[in-house]
């Protein structure tokens, strides 16, 4: 996938987003739509993570986590309007990651894994064990964001889902420019150069060390805002969104699709998303069936999905 | 301190289970530089296979053997089938491919098991034994003392046999090694069934004491996961020291602070010492290759 045609992609993003609702056959396809948007943020935040950088991360559900609660909390302790808490909450996980970030990230490999998918399970445990503050594994509720009685107000009549998914389609969008513009910038070209050898990049002057943090805080506020996001829509939240198994999902999301490659990080949340609703009929096979789909794609398609078939249409064109 | 033997019998107990885990890994990660992270679902399949052989009508020993055979084969068959064809492949996609493949396994016993948990009895009957001022169930030694075999027989196998040798000379050099005439598919292979059949004899010998259900994988992958990059990844010592430290500190923490986070203790233990030895306890450093 071609990172500078910049405009083409958001083109390409926003005309999916805006003609896909045509073909839905009921209001049920707008919150499953909203999910998907959801789970790319936190995915395009990956991308810069473990694409651009080449770190990886098995926690960045703790983010999500710190988000989600924010939401939650901050409203009912603290009288902020949701709106607000959305924003500490990616301030707070911003400054989590910069605190960790230094000492983890010197941290190479599997010892990378294990020292992020600690804090991930750390996270998820004072969220679960907390319960006079979090409702334990139970959840809680969530205050509403209130944006759309205010459109309602103002002549604007959506319903709940298509709401969220117009709200979770903009920030998608927003979040996809960001990316794109970090991609070319100085800082992305940095980050990219270290991916492909620290050492090389050390040796051109690259602070190797600060680059890697930046990466880790700006992936970490996309896991934050998609986390909020999530707690927004559902009205509702429980600590699961902070669970090692949803680390998983998003890292596998973010390599299924094509690690490079944000509109392929899209596909790979969008496939990983909708693959549960499409197997419910045969909910006893869905453990099977993801398992299957995870190593056949990395062994077939190393690359990931839209990088590998973008290569192949490329070879039998020219 | 009444209840410090107590908490100390109990940690070995469940340390010595992180630590076969953690061998598991480690013997993967010697000889394909993977870690693999359904090493938790042979410890499942050990003890759900030796379940239902048993009220099938075997006798307890030979579901045992049959449990630890069949989950080796399931070993050898990821290799084939999942790590083999994905030979140099990034990290990630190797952590997705067996976290895939843990998925797998664990869908798969649903289905062919059941959700429930099972046990069967315990080796040497369920009396407490009098030690110390505290009490220790006999399947406890069993335990404890299946792990520290396990590391004798390990240590004397990569020393003192040739094939052992072989295998440690492919973790070094995979290339060097095929020059002088191993087998690296072979040693692949072997260490794959090893380490399944290893973690199948945890699942087995644990059983009786925490019972066993299609989903107790993943809790026992990330510990001894944890625990074999407590100790330094790839060094067989490291995974015992870090395998019985790790359940130590769990059982004491559960004691004397608080039973909801004793697992978060073992994680923040974790972060502190690769803070300050980015490598583990026993590690050894390397350097990036330009």
């Amino acid at each position: 996938m071609n990172m500078q045609s910049k405009w083409t992609q958001i083109a390409i993003l926003v005309a999916l987003i805006v003609i896909l609702p045509v073909f839905f056959p009921s209001g049920y396809y707008y919150r499953v739509g909203a999910l998907i948007f959801v789970n790319a943020l936190s995915v395009v935040g990956l991308v810069i993570l473990i694409g651009f950088a080449g770190q990886i991360s098995l926690g960045h559900a703790g983010f999500a986590g710190i988000g989600a609660f924010s939401c939650a909390l901050l409203p009912v302790h603290f009288g902020l309007h949701p709106a607000i808490a959305v924003l500490v909450g990616a301030l707070l996980s911003a400054l989590i990651a910069g605190m960790i970030g230094r000492p983890i990230l010197r941290l190479q490999g599997y010892y990378l894994a294990v020292a992020t998918l600690g804090f991930g399970v750390l996270m998820s445990m004072v969220l679960t064990n907390e319960r006079e503050l979090t409702g334990g594994p139970d959840g809680m509720r969530v205050a509403d964001l209130g944006l759309r009685e205010v459109l309602r107000d103002m002549g604007l009549k959506l319903s709940g889902g298509e709401f969220w998914y117009a709200m979770c389609g903009l920030v998608l969008v927003i979040g996809v420019w960001v990316a794109l513009n970090l991609y070319n910038s100085p800082t992305g070209r940095a980050m990219r150069a270290l991916h492909g050898s620290e050492v090389a990049a050390r040796t051109v002057g690259i602070d190797v060390a600060s680059k890697k943090l930046q990466a880790f805080v700006i992936s970490a506020i996309y896991a934050s805002v998609a986390g909020s996001l999530l707690a927004l829509q559902n009205g509702f939240i429980t600590p699961d969104v902070a669970g090692f198994m949803h680390s998983i999902e998003m890292v596998t999301m973010t390599v299924l699709g094509g690690v490079g490659s944000i509109l392929g990080a899209i596909l790979g949340a969008a496939i990983l998303t909708l693959l549960p609703q499409v197997l419910t009929v045969f909910a006893e096979y869905e453990q099977l069936v993801l398992g299957a789909v995870m190593i056949l794609v990395m062994i077939f398609l190393p690359r990931g999905l839209l990088p590998s078939i973008a290569a192949k249409l490329r070879g039998r064109g020219e | 301190m009444d209840g410090l033997m107590q908490f100390i019998f109990s940690g070995l107990t469940v340390g010595a289970v992180y630590a076969l885990v953690a061998l598991g890994f480690t013997i993967i990660y010697n000889a394909s530089d993977v870690v693999n992270f359904s090493q938790g679902e042979f410890v499942m399949l050990g003890g759900m296979i030796t379940v239902f052989t048993f009220e099938a009508g075997l006798p307890l020993p030979l579901a045992a053997v049959v449990a630890i055979a069949v989950t080796a084969g399931v070993g050898v068959a990821l290799n084939k089938l999942a790590i083999e064809p994905a030979r140099g492949a990034p990290v990630v996609s190797l952590i997705i491919i067996t976290i895939g493949a843990s998925i797998l396994i664990r869908g798969a016993s649903q289905l062919i098991f059941d959700k429930q948990l099972h046990r069967f009895p315990a080796f040497s009957g369920d009396e407490p034994l009098q030690v110390l001022g505290a009490t220790i169930l006999p399947q406890s030694l069993w335990v404890i003392g299946g792990a520290l075999l396990v590391f004798v027989a390990l240590w004397l196998f990569f020393t003192k046999t040739l094939t052992g040798k072989a295998v440690l000379a492919t973790a070094n050099n995979r290339l060097a090694a095929q020059l002088v005439g191993i087998n690296t598919n072979y040693v692949m292979t072997l260490s794959f069934a090893l380490s399944a059949a290893i973690g199948a004899l945890a699942g087995v010998l644990v059983t009786p004491i925490t019972l066993v259900g299609y989903d107790v994988g993943v809790g026992l992958a990330l510990k001894g996961f944890a625990a074999a990059m407590l100790g330094g990844m790839g060094n067989p010592k490291g995974a015992l020291v870090g395998g019985l430290l790790l359940g130590l500190c769990e059982a004491l923490t559960a004691g004397f602070l608080s039973s909801q986070y004793k697992e978060a203790v073992a994680f923040v233990i974790i972060l502190a010492v690769l803070f300050v030895m980015p490598q583990g306890l026993f590690g050894r450093k390397s350097t990036e290759r330009v």
